[in-house]
């Protein structure tokens, strides 16, 4: 077939913004049979195939693409399936745009092939037509334990499970899937999808013990003592990090992860839910992350009259993914680039100090800024505008400027060793300074990305593959 | 799912509860706390432990009716099954050293005060305890109190019971009587808390306080349980779940500890008439 020249990819179509920003359905509806063969056809099938090298977990892209142009979506799924336990989840969630599709050829006189979409679509077209067991592998007799039922741990559990090992996952909340489940909104990965994958990896044998904090319940020497022959830590970023400015602990201050979580894991979208959150009114978010952008529109859906994201530097620096920011955008969020907040302000009422409103937010006080001197990764460092402060009426802020390491594990493991930002330290292939133990994910690099997390689930699969078959 | 061995109803709005739990049973240590939810969809909240049975495998838990959540767990039966239940979670306290210890306890913070007092005994100190409660009916745990300790005072607001006034009250006697503490250990309403820190702040006797806000995940994510301390005049953000739930008294902020515990005061009022409806609906 002739390849399709223009420079225009298909569109995407997804529910009308308008209706959209008041329900929790997913955006992106998906490509038809059609748009993915159409879109298929504009890949030119490059020799050297650029697009790979910019996947983290190197999927063969040009020949999963290839498939779809001859209408063998199973044949473009067994494709992916080879490098990627997780495709319906990275077809959505993937910052396509600075990975395989930064590098495709067609980005440089036009629109770059709608790589994640196909992928997406190739997934969802497996996850509805095809139900075939998954072919169990002869079990190996190695037992290994994973820490975390997220991106690196489902990864690393599922290439190993592949292998015949006998997989255990323990993950601390009360169901499986990490930051899937209580970081990323219904409205972008549905939790079936989520659901889905963690079922196809217990097919595999792998066991999922939920409500086990490791730290805590076991150690990982206990691990070890039980049988356990390596462990991989995937246990995630950790605590919120607040501004440290004054009223950040106002009654409708909210870190992200718990605004979230509220929501997504403890469903208090639902209609009658029996975890709390702050409806309604006035929001801010602050920060320029996919987290600050799922908060915003999770904020939105929750009854929002309005709601702000509030950055400090301009959108050029803005680190969400662009689909994001452009649905976000659509949905009628107000970004408030260059603008800091120096305070958040409460109520108080000098007559009654009984009044329920006491210690309520109000408003929050914003600085405005302006882009100086590059600093020392380049980026242009934001510096106040000297006399601009004014004050956003706001009755619900969420603060979404990133993680720090949780020091659970850190603090009941002897002998592993941490960064000064508290990320554990590992090498090449996820080994950390004790023998056996790997790690991945946000727990080593800080808060990254799910196919940054899958790749570094692969790698530590692979070299506790090795290291057992020794 | 996590079976309720045993149940028993200490007083109209307090019930004490095993949970078989072994791999918590055998780790938990007085001052931790577990999260659990009592059904699909249900909320998480976080109850401190009461004590352990690491042989039979089960944790004690006894807990106040005080919104929606609670007042489903307390129709839960002996046999029946709750759907999760995950710890031990946060610090133990830290009782190494201590020669001589006045705990003081406040309503349903009594029984998690008394696993401490039992350890401390257990380990040879000296244990005065000051327990207190509104009236007499809401009395718990005063047996276990009299084993655990060398001195019992028992408190109630309306002198049904005991000694009449607040806890502080005796505490304050016999400070000033000159009995020296290592320690005042403290568990039970926040405003009791902050009265006991400044009761004891004139004769400088350290005071370790129980928080217990708001919190959803209890290992470190989600940031809920914050809390602000003022260390050497400079404010600090803790988190409850990963560095207490146990504190330098002196140096919390209970004004905003109080002012964030009563967020969703309105919600839960609300959740537990409901759910209070419900049950009265299934009985007609």
């Amino acid at each position: 077939m002739a390849p399709n020249m223009s420079p225009k990819r298909n569109e995407m179509p997804t529910q009308d913004p308008a209706v959209r920003a008041h329900n929790f359905d997913e955006v992106a509806l998906g490509y038809s049979e059609e748009a993915a063969i159409n879109e298929a056809l504009r890949c030119l099938n490059c020799k050297n195939m650029p697009c790979v090298a910019g996947c983290p977990v190197r999927i063969h892209i040009p020949e999963f693409i290839n498939k779809i142009k001859e209408g063998d979506f199973e044949g473009a799924y067994q494709v992916i399936a080879r490098s990627s336990s997780l495709p319906a989840v990275c077809g959505r969630v993937c910052p396509q745009e600075t990975q395989c599709e930064e590098r495709c050829v067609r980005g440089i006189k036009g629109e770059s092939v709608g790589i994640g979409r196909l992928e997406r679509f190739v997934a969802d077209w497996h996850n509805t037509f095809v139900s075939a067991p998954p072919v169990k592998p002869e079990p190996n007799g190695h037992k290994v334990a994973i820490i975390g039922s997220g991106p690196s741990g489902l990864t690393c559990a599922g290439d190993l499970a592949k292998k015949g090992y006998q997989v255990t996952v323990f993950e601390a909340l009360h169901t499986a899937g990490g930051v899937l489940v209580y970081g990323i909104p219904e409205f972008r990965l549905p939790k079936s999808i989520v659901a889905k994958e963690v079922d196809g990896l217990k097919a595999l044998d792998v066991k999922v013990e939920t409500n086990v904090v490791i730290g805590k319940t076991l150690t990982i020497d206990e691990l070890f003592e039980m049988g356990y022959e390596a462990v991989f830590i995937g246990s995630g970023a950790g605590l919120p990090n607040f501004m440290g400015i004054p009223g950040e602990s106002l009654k409708g201050v909210y870190s992200a992860n718990e605004f979230l979580t509220r929501s997504n894991l403890m469903k208090a979208y639902r209609e009658h839910p029996s975890t709390p959150i702050m409806k309604g009114g006035t929001v801010a978010v602050v920060g320029g992350g996919n987290v600050a952008m799922d908060a915003a529109r999770t904020a939105l859906r929750l009854g929002a009259d309005k709601v702000y994201i509030v950055y400090r530097r301009s959108m050029e620096e803005l680190p969400a993914r662009k689909e994001e920011v452009e649905h976000a955008m659509e949905e009628g969020i107000d970004f408030r680039l260059l603008n800091n907040p120096v305070e958040i302000l409460g109520y108080n009422n000098p007559d009654d100090p009984r009044d329920p409103k006491n210690g309520c937010v109000v408003g929050m006080k914003c600085i405005k800024m302006e882009l100086g001197e590059p600093d020392e990764r380049g980026r242009r460092r934001p510096v106040p505008v000297p006399g601009s402060e004014y004050v956003l009426d706001v009755d619900t802020v969420v603060i979404s400027i990133g993680t720090s390491p949780n020091p659970l594990i850190k603090d009941t493991t002897d002998g592993l060793e941490v960064n000064r930002h508290g990320g554990i330290i590992v090498n090449e292939d996820g080994l950390t300074s004790r023998q056996a133990v790997y790690a991945g994910g946000d727990a080593v690099t800080g808060a990254a990305t799910v196919i940054s997390a899958m790749g570094a689930g692969k790698q530590a699969a692979k070299a506790i593959d090795e290291y057992l078959s020794k | 799912m996590y079976k309720i061995a045993k149940k028993k109803v200490l007083n109209p709005t307090v019930v004490e509860m095993h949970i078989e739990a072994p791999l918590v049973a055998r780790k938990a240590q007085p001052g931790q706390f577990i999260i659990l939810r009592v059904d699909e969809d249900g909320e998480r909240i976080p109850l401190t432990v009461a004590g352990t049975d690491p042989e039979a495998g089960t944790v004690k838990i006894i807990f106040q009716v005080v919104g929606g959540t609670t007042e489903k767990l307390r129709h839960k039966e002996e046999g029946e099954f709750i759907q999760d239940f995950v710890g031990p979670l946060g610090v133990a306290t830290h009782l190494d050293g201590l020669k001589k210890v006045c705990i003081v306890g406040g309503g349903v913070g009594c029984a998690i005060a008394m696993p401490i007092a039992e350890r401390l005994h257990e380990l040879g100190a000296e244990v005065t305890s000051i327990i207190g409660f509104r009236n007499k009916d809401l009395l718990i745990c005063e047996e276990e109190f009299a084993a655990a300790s060398n001195k019992l005072i028992v408190m109630t607001d309306d002198g049904s019971y005991g000694r009449h006034g607040n806890v502080t009250v005796p505490l304050k006697e016999m400070l000033e009587a000159g009995e020296q503490f290592d320690m005042i250990i403290t568990i039970g309403p926040l405003i009791m808390m902050k009265f006991v820190v400044a009761t004891a702040k004139p004769f400088g006797t350290p005071v370790t306080v129980s928080m217990n806000p708001i919190m959803i995940d209890g290992t470190g994510m989600c940031g809920g349980c914050r809390l602000t301390l003022n260390v050497d005049g400079r404010k600090v953000t803790k988190f409850a779940c990963v560095d207490g739930p146990d504190f330098n008294g002196y140096e919390v902020d209970f004004d905003e500890a109080m002012s964030r515990g009563r967020m969703y005061t309105d919600f839960e009022r609300h959740a537990y008439e409901e759910t209070c409806n419900l049950f009265q609906k299934e009985v007609q």
